[in-house]
């Protein structure tokens, strides 16, 4: 069971108090499919991925960035047990979309990033520790049903 | 993964953007990383204090980023031009090769919050691959 400090549920409770879903979740998903190119495997579908400026303009990718980003919300409600709440997710992650867990860690990077660049030095080095923790159990949570 | 002219170009006018504050960017990196992977601390177990911000980190902080200057004055050849430097991690430091991977993802994170209209995903999967090349360049030498 992953123990939570009381100041750490305070930040991670900040950051999706005040976070700009749209913003955020679009920017992530267009900066992990450019710094990491080979992720754009699992978007075949997604129209236009031939440059930077299409993908950070692609509104298919913007759309999905915004529903992986609500996709952390069930772990913020039920911090005590994101193992579990993550369960269904996990398999369709492994079973459905054959995504390569390694992927859920590079994407992470990249939220983790575009948060920086949007809070600047109110990004601190605590709400740092506290944010890639929250987002470590998650991937693992994300990866445990792959088999 | 190897760099590109168009990633070197890109590496090169970013660090002229940025080489002012090369200081405080170590500083915070080096901050960060002793706060968010507490593991890292083993190294500087001779500090008096690894508070984010203290003076020992400030001053290691600079060095780490004069070594990254130099490695983009030797943007062409990182491994001929880093083999001194390669030695000191190998032999004397012996740093675990899998920090640098951490030390650079905190210089990222740090140089997103700096330059945040700087730092766009051409910019940053350039300065990703040079970390990337530079933490290979100065493993060279461990075995």
């Amino acid at each position: 069971m992953v123990e939570w400090t009381d100041q750490e549920r305070t930040l991670i409770a900040n950051i999706f108090a005040n976070l700009d879903y749209e913003d955020i979740g679009s920017k992530a998903l267009a900066r992990c499919l450019i710094v990491y190119p080979w992720t754009q495997r699992y978007f075949g579908g997604f129209g236009n991925l031939y440059n930077a400026d299409a993908i950070m303009n692609n509104p298919m990718i913007s759309a999905h960035g915004v529903k992986i980003l609500h996709g952390l919300d069930r772990a913020v409600k039920n911090m005590d047990d994101i193992k579990n709440a993550y369960a269904t997710l996990s398999e369709l992650h492994s079973e459905k979309l054959h995504v390569d867990p390694d992927n859920f860690r590079l994407l992470s990077d990249c939220l983790s990033i575009v948060i920086a660049s949007k809070m600047g030095y109110d990004f601190t080095p605590d709400l740092q520790a506290a944010w890639q923790k929250f987002l470590t159990v998650v991937v693992f949570a994300l990866g445990r049903q792959y088999h | 993964m190897s760099l590109t002219a168009k990633d070197k170009n890109t590496v090169k006018t970013f660090w002229g953007k940025i080489s002012g504050k090369a200081e405080d960017i170590g500083c915070d990196a080096l901050s960060r990383m002793l706060v968010v992977y507490p593991q890292t601390k083993t190294y500087f177990s001779h500090w008096k204090d690894l508070s984010p911000g203290s003076a020992p980190v400030r001053k290691h902080g600079k060095t780490v980023m004069t070594g990254i200057g130099e490695a983009v004055g030797k943007i062409d050849d990182l491994v001929g031009g880093l083999i001194t430097l390669s030695e000191l991690h190998a032999f004397q430091l012996r740093v675990d090769p899998a920090n640098f991977k951490i030390l650079s993802h905190n210089i990222l994170v740090v140089l997103a919050g700096m330059f945040p209209n700087d730092f766009t995903p051409e910019v940053h999967v350039s300065m990703d691959k040079f970390l990337s090349a530079l933490a290979l360049a100065l493993s060279e030498k461990y075995r």
